[in-house]
């Protein structure tokens, strides 16, 4: 019995995986054609601003979905990534180096943030990094002499790699979208990975993976750095797509935003906080078009997405379309073993 | 000299609010296991029912305390709505409480800003205290006299109620293991909602008193909020000693940080957190709730 179904489903798999890989590449391209098929200027800059606020959602979700950390203070990480680039720019330096010098920079704050907050685990942690976040927030707000305060700091130039000017909003799409692509690749790559593995279980049984000699600290340290890096790319896309940076980008909100698009889209799936970052983008946009209270709707949106799908919109439509996948196989395969032949 | 003794006072008062602030947090924390979120947003919305109250756009004016209890009481029954028909549904998910409650901050910063608009408000000092008290060469405002006063009351009405009273020793009984508390007869879930009405109007109350001092503008709550968060992960959770503690501690720090180096004063803040969760992961006097 067992070998007479191995065969079907090896034969499933393997179409599923060819199926995977023809939707992956029809997804990119039709990714790539978006501002060429909608052409308005204006919703090209939506979708560019959905894919960095998608880069953005990934970095949170691999603390929230994988390591089971949830994080109020991923909008510092984003403002200290996004403040030195711009304070580096406007001191007169190169593209390269601001932006590698608020890589690292991000970076090193993310090992401080993640060597405090990782003192706790659980609500405690969302208290910390809700602490560490607002610190941030009020140095950009306060140390005028270096951050301008209020006024924020202007980016007069967008870097132009390999020669090619990101001026252009498709241009600059294309730049966002090529980042994207790396992100939620090297997001893919690691789950699958053995440290994803891993970081998965201390969020599972810690207790356990400590017993079977993991370090557990230490992954969740390393997962802090990973999803620091994703953040700090986000912010640094952030500077160069407004062109501008101001306390307002770090506020409490703009880390909660986050955890949206991360808990609505769907924490601990790959997609889900990208169709998070695309669903509160739109809905900020479009809302913001008619109403002004976007606060309130953001919060009310929270609140309704906790009470009443606190799984998230992705894990939801994965198990009903797999609901509705079974019933049709069934379906299929139920003469089968009536004996009919064909 | 009077300019470090006036800094002294002013740091002693803004603890004094702080503590009113924090301690209900620190008690909803010690309670319930979660950082009410809507923290901030009581204190804002007491200090704004407080404006509308002392406005006279009701068509009266009331007494300054009147109106202050009037607004705390309003502000109480605000949080137990909100602990009986959010949080109680999402029993025993913390992470969905919290998030509830941040979602319900927003909210209701946004409804402030839709009825009481964007422009600070300043709230006179009630005309009995408006005067000075001069002590070595130095003239002590008399309204902030009053504010430590009432801190100082409240401390010793809180710890006498936690102490000495049968609420008090449930309440206790709860921080310290709600499942044994549960156990002995103790209705955990309606100390859930006397807490957390306790702690809103606390915080309501703290936001009339204080609103001659910070005056009322939008965004006061996530001002507070980051501040009691700090008091109480100083102080440990719920623990009212370390709340106390912690908010002399803050006061003292935001007032001479604002005086001496306005650009980091809020970096300052939040050093002694840090050295906190360094050394001692609990809190100063916190048990082992973190």
């Amino acid at each position: 019995m067992s070998s007479l179904a191995a065969g079907p489903t090896k034969t499933a798999l393997s179409g599923a995986a060819v199926g995977r890989g023809v939707a992956i590449i029809v997804a990119v391209l039709a990714l790539v054609a978006v501002p060429y098929v909608i052409g308005q200027l204006y919703y090209v800059n939506i979708a560019s601003q959905v894919l960095l606020y998608a880069v953005f959602a990934l970095g949170i979700n691999v603390l929230v979905g994988y390591a089971g950390l949830v994080s109020l203070g991923h909008a510092g990480l984003f403002g200290i990534a996004a403040y030195i680039d711009a304070y580096l720019l406007s001191a007169g330096y190169g593209h390269t180096v601001a932006i590698l010098a608020a890589l690292v920079g991000a970076l090193a704050a993310t090992a401080v943030f993640a060597a405090l907050s990782l003192r706790a685990t659980g609500i405690s942690f969302i208290m910390i990094t809700l602490a560490l976040g607002e610190i941030i927030w009020g140095l950009a707000y306060r140390w005028i002499s270096i951050t301008g305060g209020d006024n924020g700091i202007s980016v007069s130039t967008r870097p132009a790699p390999f020669g090619i000017a990101l001026d252009s909003p498709q241009a600059f799409y294309e730049a966002t979208l090529v980042i994207f692509l790396m992100s939620i690749a090297t997001v893919a790559i690691f789950v699958r990975s053995p440290f994803g593995a891993a970081l998965c279980g201390t969020r599972d049984q810690p207790r356990r993976m400590n017993a079977l000699g993991y370090h557990v600290w230490m992954i969740r340290f390393g997962a802090c750095l990973f999803s620091g890096l994703l953040t700090a790319v986000a912010g640094i896309l952030f500077v160069y797509y407004n062109e501008f940076i101001s306390p307002q980008a770090l506020a409490l909100t703009a880390s909660a935003e986050g955890l949206l698009m991360v808990i609505s889209g769907g924490a601990g799936t790959l997609l889900g906080p990208v169709i998070g970052a695309a669903l509160v983008v739109i809905v900020k946009n479009v809302v913001s078009a008619y109403i002004t209270r976007w606060n309130f709707m953001l919060g009310a949106i929270f609140v309704a997405i906790v009470v009443f799908m606190p799984e998230g919109l992705v894990p939801g439509l994965v198990r009903l379309t797999r609901s509705a996948w079974s019933a049709t196989g069934r379906r299929r395969t139920a003469p089968v073993p009536a004996g009919t032949q064909r | 000299m009077t300019f470090w003794l006036l800094l002294t006072v002013n740091s002693v008062t803004f603890g004094g609010l702080l503590f009113l602030l924090s301690a209900g947090f620190s008690l909803i924390f010690g309670l319930m296991r979660i950082p009410n979120l809507t923290h901030g947003s009581m204190f804002m919305v007491g200090a704004y029912l407080g404006t509308t109250l002392l406005s006279g756009a009701l068509g009266f004016t009331l007494n300054f305390w009147v109106a202050a209890v009037i607004a705390a009481l309003e502000v109480a029954i605000l949080g137990a709505l909100m602990e009986r028909l959010l949080l109680r549904r999402l029993a025993g998910q913390q992470l969905a409480q919290v998030l509830v409650t941040l979602g319900v901050s927003f909210m209701v910063a946004d409804l402030c800003l839709m009825g009481w608009g964007g422009d600070p408000i300043s709230v006179a000092t009630p005309p009995h205290l408006n005067g000075f008290i001069r002590f070595a060469g130095a003239a002590f405002p008399l309204y902030r006299m009053a504010v430590i006063l009432i801190a100082v009351v409240f401390a010793i009405a809180l710890w006498l109620m936690l102490e000495r009273t049968r609420l008090g020793a449930m309440i206790r009984a709860g921080v310290d293991d709600p499942q044994m508390a549960r156990v002995v007869g103790i209705r955990v879930s309606q100390l859930f909602t006397i807490v957390f009405a306790l702690g809103a109007g606390l915080a309501g109350f703290a936001g009339v008193i204080g609103g001659p001092i910070l005056s009322v503008y939008p965004g006061l709550d996530q001002d507070m909020l980051p501040l009691a968060l700090v008091v109480v992960i100083l102080g440990g959770t719920g623990s009212l000693l370390g709340s106390f503690v912690g908010s002399i501690v803050i006061g003292f720090l935001y007032n001479f940080g604002q005086a001496l180096l306005p650009e980091l004063a809020y970096f300052i803040l939040f050093l002694p957190m840090v050295l906190v969760l360094v050394l001692r992961p609990q809190g100063l006097f916190g048990g082992q709730i973190l």
